[in-house]
């Protein structure tokens, strides 16, 4: 195990621990830049789609890992970005101005949305959030003027410098762009973690009554909170629409919302390696399923749910046996054999806490 | 005339999504955690039904095999806190939520495996002839769904005000340690409290299935339901009932009196104006706490 001394409150909140993780981390992306000309194109599209996913998951990992708010209608935000970037781009802006506008001005929706929320605890935050998913898909029909309602929009051919990206016939730089984002936004992630709104973030998902004892504004909290993970999500939501060409109100359903906050619980709610675990979860199972349908002799026959229902699944048994998802089990692998012999098994004993009600009767 | 006529259907529709909101309640106020996948369960006790009832499955008469479909489901809610729910004793709010939706997906899937996704209906006694009052119609089993609401509705609040039982479980839910402390069984009350919903979800699913078809995506009404539950506030089972009729009653109008694409955004439009403005429901039983 790799001990480390610290010797000043500089070495707490250092983007890494020490320079081997740095190393990790460098090589990962070293590895990751490289990935075209290792992979073919079918299995990059599934990699840029993981990134994509990840972004939207870190995204909501903001608001609902770090803040402690669950959110189920983070495709609405989805949708805004998507909406927002390509309608900046018809009106003939360039990608690198329309893509951050896109993300601020879902960011900026998302804290006018944020306002009545941060009244609202846990679950009654979950169902406003429900209905605002669901009437997402209406209030894109209904604003059809703008939005071109069911027949939908296309996604432009991005430009950069002169260089052209698109999905289908330069998968590579799509891929690099995704990466470049997914970069971005994980620094920005870790920093936000370091600065004294994300501990007042983490203080709030902790105890709001410790958090305001200690100072702690809550409401302003949470509204940043909702504000920064929009932008992020909607960031998500622009590449999304890029991925897939083509979109109208469904592609962005509630069961885009409801997958998107199952995928951060597998990975690994308050994690950052947990979003990007989840990504891969959420990407490839289908990939999964279809492989073990034709190895058992299924062939073409389609079962509808059956993604799903096998999702929902792995979800029952992560939430019985692993509430710290993916990452978790991962941790704690990894802290076994570092301190072997002398892990026991009670290390990651959680406090359990007694239920109480606020209701009167 | 055309009025009043919307009303009743109105009526009838709502009490259907106050019972799916009853069995919200319920779990709320014994666990104080929601059952996402109370529309779900809505759907499998209807199936459960359908299967034993329908001459293509069982044929059994349908007098024996709503009985029989009630009980399958309580003892299916009983086991479903004692294989799962138990072991999550302890664990937050939020962890509950997502696991009863991953778990509506489930039943869900396996509904459809089962019952295949055409929809169906059942072969009910109460889905014949119609009553007419003065020019209103109304189907027998519109009457059947308002009467068998109000009845139980009644029932689920005298049970939870006067039988020792019902105050066990107010008494698990708002305190659960001191719960333990006064010697109650604390998990096999919660036990209960979700066989009792599973039952109140058969019955809801049965008097559904007599109004019209179902398919396996039928547990989707249950958000609507839950548009009633926090219209009424959750934890307030005549509040249940109550927002149940406003969601049902609001519908058809919506329908009748709006443009096109905005009727169906109505209820939903309606659960997010209540959220912001009573964060806690109309039925309000919550004090905000101070630091």
């Amino acid at each position: 195990m790799r001990i480390h001394f610290k010797t000043s409150y500089e070495h707490d909140i250092r983007l890494f621990a020490d320079w081997w993780s740095f190393f990790v981390y460098a090589a990962l992306i070293v590895v990751a830049v490289a990935l075209p000309w290792i992979m073919d194109e079918f299995y990059l599209g599934e990699v840029t789609n993981v990134l994509i996913w990840a972004i939207a998951g870190l995204g909501l990992m903001l608001l609902t890992g770090q803040t402690g708010q669950a959110s189920l209608g983070h495709a609405a935000f989805l949708a805004v970005g998507c909406y927002a970037n390509v309608i900046f781009m018809e009106l003939g802006l360039p990608f690198l101005i329309a893509f951050p506008l896109a993300g601020i001005v879902t960011g900026i929706v998302g804290t006018i949305i944020a306002i009545p929320a941060i009244r609202m605890h846990g679950i009654y935050l979950a169902i406003a959030t429900i209905a605002l998913s669901i009437l997402t898909d209406d209030l894109i029909v209904l604003l059809e003027p703008i939005t071109n309602g069911v027949s939908g929009k296309f996604a432009p051919t991005i430009t950069i410098f002169g260089i052209e990206i698109e999905r289908w016939t330069t998968p590579d730089r799509f891929y690099w762009l995704v990466l470049a984002v997914t970069v971005l936004c994980t620094l920005a992630y870790r920093n936000l973690l370091r600065a004294p709104l994300g501990r007042a973030m983490a203080a709030v998902r902790d105890s709001e009554v410790s958090a305001t004892a200690m100072g702690v504004h809550i409401a302003r909290t949470k509204a940043a909170s909702f504000g920064i993970s929009c932008a992020i999500t909607g960031l998500a939501g622009a590449l999304m629409g890029f991925y897939a060409g083509a979109f109208n109100n469904e592609t962005f359903s509630i069961v885009i919302s409801i997958t998107l906050l199952m995928m951060i619980v597998i990975g690994g709610l308050g994690s950052i390696h947990g979003a990007f675990f989840g990504a891969v979860v959420v990407a490839f199972l289908p990939q999964a399923l279809s492989i073990a349908k034709d190895s058992i002799g299924g062939g073409s026959v389609a079962i509808p749910g059956l993604e799903t229902g096998v999702f929902g699944l792995i979800l029952i048994l992560f939430i019985m046996f692993e509430p710290m998802g993916i990452y978790g089990r991962w941790m704690k692998i990894r802290i076994w054999f570092e301190l072997f012999p002398f892990a026991r098994k009670d290390m990651f004993k959680r406090q359990k806490s007694y239920l109480k009600t606020e209701r009167l009767r | 005339m055309e009025v009043l006529q919307l009303l009743v259907s109105g009526l009838a529709n709502g009490c259907v999504y106050g019972l799916i909101a009853l069995g919200f309640v319920l779990i709320y106020k014994a666990t104080e955690a929601v059952n996402f996948a109370q529309g779900d369960f809505m759907m499998l006790g209807a199936f459960v039904t359908l299967g034993l009832t329908n001459a293509q499955y069982m044929d059994l008469p349908f007098w024996v095999a709503a009985p029989m479909a009630i009980a399958i489901m309580a003892v299916l809610g009983y086991l479903l806190d004692f294989f799962v729910l138990r072991h999550l004793f302890g664990q937050s709010q939020t962890a509950v939520v997502i696991l009863t939706i991953a778990l509506g997906f489930v039943i869900r899937f396996i509904a459809g495996a089962i019952w295949g996704h055409e929809p169906q209906t059942l072969e009910s006694p109460l889905a014949v002839g119609d009553l007419r009052v003065g020019g209103v119609v109304l189907g027998m089993a519109d009457v059947a769904v308002i009467i068998v609401t109000v009845l139980l509705t009644l029932f689920l609040y005298q049970f939870f005000q006067r039988t020792k039982l019902g105050l066990a479980m107010q008494a698990a839910s708002q305190n659960q340690m001191a719960a333990y402390f006064m010697g109650i069984p604390v998990r096999r009350v919660q036990g209960m409290i979700w066989g009792l919903s599973g039952a109140v979800a058969a019955v809801a699913g049965i008097l559904f299935a007599s109004k019209g078809a179902i398919d396996p995506n039928a547990g989707l009404l249950g958000i609507k339901a839950f548009a009633a539950a926090v219209i009424g506030g959750f934890g307030s089972l005549p509040g249940a009932l109550a927002g149940g009729l406003i969601v049902g009653v609001i519908e058809p109008f919506a329908a009748r009196y709006l443009a096109a694409g905005y009727s169906q955004i109505a209820p939903y439009a309606l659960l997010l104006f209540v959220l912001v403005f009573r964060p806690h429901g109309l039925f309000s039983q919550v004090r905000t706490k101070k630091v």
